[in-house]
Order: C-alpha cells, then structure tokens, then sequence
C-alpha cells in the first residue's frame, strides 16, 4: 500500500476519534480547572498520562485530598486494560522497538477497537495507526487546553451533550461486524451484560477492571463458537 | 509537586501500554490463543457500549440510550463513522433543548 493510502487511512480513521474526544477532553479541562489544576497541570497530564477515565479519577481525587501514591495505584488499577490491548495490537503491528515506543503511547481504548476492526484489507500498517493515533492524542491535548483556559464561558450542558459521541463511534464499529459475524455479536452482547452485572453486583470495582474481566471472560467464548474464518 | 503525580501518572499508563510491544511478537501463540485475542475487541466493545451509555450524557440515560440507538440503526446503512459520530452528537444536542428525558 502507497504511503499516502496509509496516511489517508490514518486520517480517516482518526477523525471519529478526535471528535469524540474533542467534548470530554474540554469537560476533563472544566472539572480539572475547577478542582484547582493549573492550566500548566491540566494541559500537562493530558499530554503525559492521555487516559482519559484515570485523568477524570485522579481530578476527583486530588480535590478530595487523597494521597498522591493511591492515585497512582487507582491509575495503575484503571489503565492496565490496556496491557491486554496492546497484547492484541503488537501482534498485527510489525514495528521495531523505538516505534514502538511511540505507536504504544497511542494505545486507547478507541484507537484500540478502530485499528482492530477497521484495518485495511491488507492490514494495520505502522504509519497509519501513527497518523490515527496522533489525530487522537491532538485533540485530546487540545480539547483539555481549551476546557482548562475557556473554563468559565463554556456552556457545560452543550459540551455534556457531545459526551455521546465515543459510544457512537463504538457501536458504529461494532454493528457491521456484528452483522456480518454472528459470533461477535454474540460475544459482544454477552460482554455488555456482564460488564452491567459486574457493575451492579459488585459496584467497588472499578470499571478498568470491569472492562478487563467482560473482555477475557467473554472473549474466551470465541475459542469454543464454531468458524470464524481467518481474515486477520 | 503535582508534576510527581503527572511522572507516576506517566510511568503506570505507558509502561502497560509499552511492555506488551517489547515481548509480544516474540512468543508463538498457540491457535486457540490467536482465536482468543481476535475476540478481544468485540468482547471490549460490548462492556465500553454497556451499561456505560447510560450516564454518557449527566442525568438523561433514556436520551442517550435513544441516541444510541438510533446510532446503532443508521450504521445498518451508513458506513462512515465520522457521520455516525456526528448524527448521534447532533440528535442529543437536538433533543436536550426540546426537553426530552
């Protein structure tokens, strides 16, 4: 595939993403200007943690007075989900090591399902996720600058509203595959209800964790449905 | 001091993220564990969409369930994702000011 192909797809690919992080990114701004961050923080963390559930924890956190190495580990609880994306990603990606010092930086969960699910026909290429993932980070970057400088003109419940958006992009990812295949469907209903079981029977848990055990435990049913036939 | 925070921060998102690059590719997976991990982001999917839809917008779930499904039947015939983004954030925006639950 030609380098403008991967970049394009790149491109594509990433602007869902970066609209859907556009309005949490401001909303993550808001709260975090209003917990007492400065701008300089609020930008910051954004640039150097990017995890958008952790960063919305850890604001909490900082504004009810919890010690800093708790938000750590509670970051650390929250974030290891995406050890197992990676896992998946690294074995579709064929990178030396100093790219994938970068490329892994951009793993999220929406880069994660895009690449996965919206590779091209002849597959994930290097370039492309680079291009996604930088569309992504840039307006998470930008979004939570904005949010944290603009804080007090912003109408919150027009920024609240967008907040639609990622679950958009998700189930725009899932239905046609869902469609073509009925063992990913299958998968992912069952998926959806454990995680709401888990949240309902077990609300301490965090939902890093949720997510981890809805997407092992019910992955592994993969392994047992009948024929799904190689395309990866 | 909260620039130590944003460091541990840092090291205990990307590590995570990084290590599984570094080893991965290295170790043969046996064919059932290959059948596993493509599962992996149908299963993820399923848990992001559910039950967390329900407070994607503060305090209105039957709006944005109702988005959500609408989202859900426009990608039957829609294959572009931007505009299904964009479709769902227009019908919130549209129904939260027409004072729907």
């Amino acid at each position: 595939m030609k380098r403008s192909e991967r970049i394009r797809w790149g491109l594509s690919n990433g602007l869902p993403i970066a609209l859907g992080y556009l309005p949490v990114a401001v909303t993550f701004g808001i709260l975090a200007r209003q917990s007492g961050l400065s701008v300089a923080a609020v930008t910051g963390m954004s640039a150097w943690v990017y995890a958008g559930a952790s960063q919305f924890l850890a604001v909490k956190m900082i504004a009810s007075g919890v010690t800093f190495s708790e938000i750590v580990l509670a970051t650390f609880i929250l974030n290891f989900r995406h050890f197992l994306m990676s896992t998946a990603l690294a074995r579709k990606l064929e990178v030396s090591k100093p790219s994938a010092a970068v490329l892994s930086y951009g793993v999220t969960d929406e880069t994660f399902v895009v690449a996965s699910i919206h590779a091209n026909p002849e597959g994930l290429t290097a370039l492309g996720f680079f291009t996604m993932a930088l569309m992504a980070y840039l307006a998470w970057l930008s979004g939570s600058f904005a949010g944290g400088v603009f804080a007090d003109y912003i109408p919150v419940a027009i920024v609240n509203g967008m907040g639609i958006g990622l679950y958009a992009l998700f189930i725009a990812l899932l239905v046609p595959s869902a469609r073509k295949t009925w063992q990913f469907a299958i998968v992912a209903v069952i998926s959806a209800l454990v995680a709401w079981a888990l949240s309902k029977l077990l609300p301490n848990l965090s939902e890093g964790w949720t997510l981890v055990a809805a997407t092992l435990g019910v992955s592994a049913l993969g392994i047992v449905l009948p024929g799904v036939e190689d395309r990866s | 001091m909260i620039w130590l925070l944003l460091a541990g921060m840092f090291l205990v998102t990307y590590l995570p993220r990084l290590a599984p690059f570094l080893f991965a590719r290295e170790i043969r997976l046996p064919a059932w564990v290959q059948k596993w991990l493509k599962f992996f982001p149908y299963a993820a999917l399923g848990a992001l969409i559910f039950p967390g839809i329900l407070t994607a917008v503060p305090g209105r779930p039957g709006l944005a369930a109702g988005a959500g499904v609408i989202a859900a039947i426009c990608s039957l015939f829609i294959r572009n994702i931007t505009v299904i983004v964009v479709l769902a954030i227009a019908v919130v925006l549209l129904l939260q000011n027409l004072g729907i639950p």
